[in-house]
């Protein structure tokens, strides 16, 4: 495998995930199993899946430098030093929000998702509104999501790949500075890495907190 | 949960999970998983044939010296679900190593970024 990034065919998924997909193909062709049944169960397990652990990259990126800089350099190598291996043939890509540019994930063919950093794409990510409007109208889907951007802020959106995957560097909030990686990985939504929100303030986080407890 | 989940994760010790239930290292896994419960709730085979040959499976791993730590149990769980499948013949082994390859050369054949199909 390594890096072939040849664009006639797409890399077909482990032996596993194969056999799991010819499995349930049979049978959903013999009318045994309901595609649907089994997309809502899988669904019910959206935020369950795979080690989830953008936000251990986001929080380290905040407080570490250097390891910002290979990050945003080469986020493979700077995602595997931290122990997260993702899956072979699929590059890494951070994009990094500022005062000025705006990022946004989308893949408009299909669903690609790093969901070695992030878990399974939620629902709306499949849909086809969100993936035409994230190109046609960024800024619209960013009013849905309750995000507004400052005043004169380019948008930037990412079209993912099968091969080239995007993850949103999300800002660290304002009154964070004494806050360590551990606590400021708390501010770090899902949907901010796919840059329909922007990260957490710490306002905002007592808020749901208040909320889980109660 | 369902009442199948609820079943599982509590006649399955190694089941991955967390507080609120099951975990998956990767996406197959999660379908692997889904594709047991509904074939449970079918009535193709029951919870505790599930339970018992999935047990069976996991011991005879252990047996041969497999530490299991996690990492290998959904490579068990899909065994079993393709032999209870052949073993009730819902479908047959060779059906499903035929659609394996089959599925693989419509991954190589078609072009990236469009969606695979058979």
């Amino acid at each position: 495998m390594g890096q072939d990034h040849s664009h006639d065919h797409t890399e077909p998924p482990s032996d596993p995930a194969l056999r799991v997909k010819a499995l349930e193909s049979l049978l959903v062709e013999k009318g045994l199993v309901d595609p649907a049944a089994i997309d809502a169960i899988i669904e019910t397990y959206e935020t369950k899946v795979g080690p989830r652990n953008g936000a251990k990259v986001v929080a380290r990126a905040w407080t570490d430098p250097a390891f910002k800089d290979l990050l945003l350099s080469d986020a493979n190598t700077a995602i595997n030093s931290m122990g997260y291996a993702g899956r072979q043939g699929e590059h890494m890509k951070v994009v990094e929000n500022t005062d000025t540019r705006h990022n946004l994930v989308v893949c408009t063919l299909c669903s690609c998702y790093p969901w070695t950093v992030l878990g399974l794409p939620p629902v709306w990510y499949k849909s086809a509104p969100y993936r035409a409007q994230a190109v046609s109208a960024p800024k619209g889907v960013l009013t849905e999501f309750g995000t507004t951007l400052q005043e004169g802020t380019k948008i930037s959106v990412w079209d993912s790949t099968s091969e080239m995957r995007f993850l949103v560097l999300p800002q660290r909030p304002e009154g964070t500075d004494d806050w360590t990686a551990e606590q400021l990985e708390d501010l770090v939504s899902r949907n901010s890495m796919i840059g329909v929100e922007l990260a957490l303030t710490p306002a905002e986080l007592k808020v749901i907190q208040a909320g889980e407890s109660s | 949960m369902s009442d199948t989940t609820t079943h599982f994760c509590k006649n399955l010790p190694n089941l991955p999970t967390d507080e609120e239930g099951p975990v998956f290292a990767e996406p197959w896994q999660a379908q692997a998983f889904a594709l047991a419960v509904r074939l449970c709730d079918e009535g193709h085979f029951t919870w505790s044939e599930w339970v018992e040959t999935l047990s069976q499976e996991v011991k005879r791993a252990q047996a041969e010296g497999d530490p299991d730590l996690g990492d290998t149990y959904y490579n068990h769980w899909l065994n079993v679900l393709e032999k209870m499948v052949a073993q009730k013949n819902v479908v047959s082994p060779s059906d499903m190593t035929i659609r394996k390859e089959e599925w693989r050369q419509a991954y190589l054949r078609t072009p990236h970024g469009r969606s695979v199909e058979l």
